[in-house]
């Protein structure tokens, strides 16, 4: 696992949104082993606490389950990854409208700068 | 009792000057805790008074509620920030020195060590490198099973390729329900192993925190908070 990490945001939160990601392209696959906590602290370099933390949440959230002396495995449930889809997207979604409001871009322009884009795209 | 170290209203002075005021603070157990401050700013006179080698002018500490004497050095293991080799040594003589004087030497977990370092028991101290040197001494301090392990600048004057492998070294040698003390002012290779850091200013803690909760509530790393911290030291 490569990670390059930004010391400006809590690293557990960077390593749940890259796993997240592992999940949703695919490079996870459900019921797929993850590393133990002190595999992963070396790999990263990182503080175990963080990484146990990462997996609490994880957990919490149902994308990862403990199977008891076995480890944690990614979930074999169907929504969660689909509802991990639909928070990265909101994310991304987020961003964007951000990024054009601050280019003074408002509502409906942006729904227009974007149909005209995906439009573009098409005709290409 | 929950806490691992406790350190309460601890003073030292060396002369008219103050290198410690007042200084209260506790760490708990299987934490990994940065003592974060410019030099001169007390961080090796209090490792220094947590290892017992020194007294404080007033104030008490204690590890798991011993006080700071014979019986709380057999639970402090302490990689002061000089070489605690001699010049005439080699690795192998260093290591057998360590265990003369620490019942609690694991030979094993040192030769396991040694392997990961690159070191061998015929290399002469005085010949090593100062980031080979740095490997063997961290090798000596995680080497005992101690309760508190206390760094004083383990990735100081090291280059970036030797930072690396004490780093590696650190999160691959740790026994987790032990506590690891790490001082330094090079912030930024290290800051993410802390799990809280303290600021040490002048002699006085101005902070004390979990370094996640920082980054989360100022979306700043540690490093910058540090720069802002010492700036005008």
């Amino acid at each position: 696992m490569v990670i390059e990490f930004d010391n400006n945001q809590p690293i557990y939160l960077q390593i749940m949104n890259y796993i997240k990601g592992e999940i949703i392209t695919g490079k996870l696959k459900p019921g797929d082993k993850i590393p133990s906590v002190r595999e992963l602290a070396a790999e990263l370099q990182i503080n175990p606490n963080t990484v146990q933390r990462t997996f609490q949440e994880l957990e919490r959230e149902t994308i990862v389950e403990t199977r008891r002396g076995m480890g944690r495995y990614v979930t074999g449930r169907e929504e969660t990854i689909l509802t991990i889809k639909k928070e990265m997207a909101q994310d991304v979604l987020d961003r964007f409208i951000r990024g054009m409001q601050e280019l003074g871009f408002q509502g409906e322009d942006i729904l227009a700068a974007v149909a005209e884009n995906i439009h573009q795209r098409d005709q290409e | 009792m929950d806490e691992l170290l406790e350190v309460q209203g601890v003073t030292k002075k060396f002369g008219s000057k103050q290198a410690l005021g007042n200084v209260s603070f506790t760490l708990g157990a299987g934490r990994i805790t940065g003592l974060l401050g410019s030099n001169g700013s007390g961080k090796s006179t209090l490792m220094k008074l947590i290892a017992g080698l020194a007294q404080p002018g007033s104030g008490r500490i204690s590890v798991l509620g011993v006080p700071i004497g014979v019986e709380s050095r057999k639970l402090v293991s302490f990689m002061p920030d000089v070489p605690v080799t001699e010049s005439w040594m080699n690795v192998g003589d260093a290591l057998k020195f360590q265990r003369d004087f620490y019942p609690d030497f694991d030979q094993a977990k040192a030769q396991r060590m040694l392997d990961f370092m690159n070191l061998r028991v015929q290399d002469k101290v005085r010949t090593l490198s100062k980031g080979m040197n740095e490997r063997l001494q961290l090798t000596l301090a995680l080497s005992r099973r101690a309760r508190l392990y206390m760094l004083d600048e383990p990735i100081g004057g090291v280059d970036p390729v030797a930072r690396t492998k004490i780093l590696n070294a650190l999160m691959e040698f740790y026994e987790e329900d032990s506590s690891i003390l790490i001082s330094t002012h090079l912030v930024n290779d290290i800051e993410r192993i802390f799990d809280e850091v303290i600021f040490l200013k002048n002699g006085e803690i101005v902070l004390q925190r979990e370094v996640e909760e920082l980054r989360l509530e100022r979306g700043k790393s540690i490093d910058e908070l540090f720069r802002e911290v010492f700036a005008e030291c």
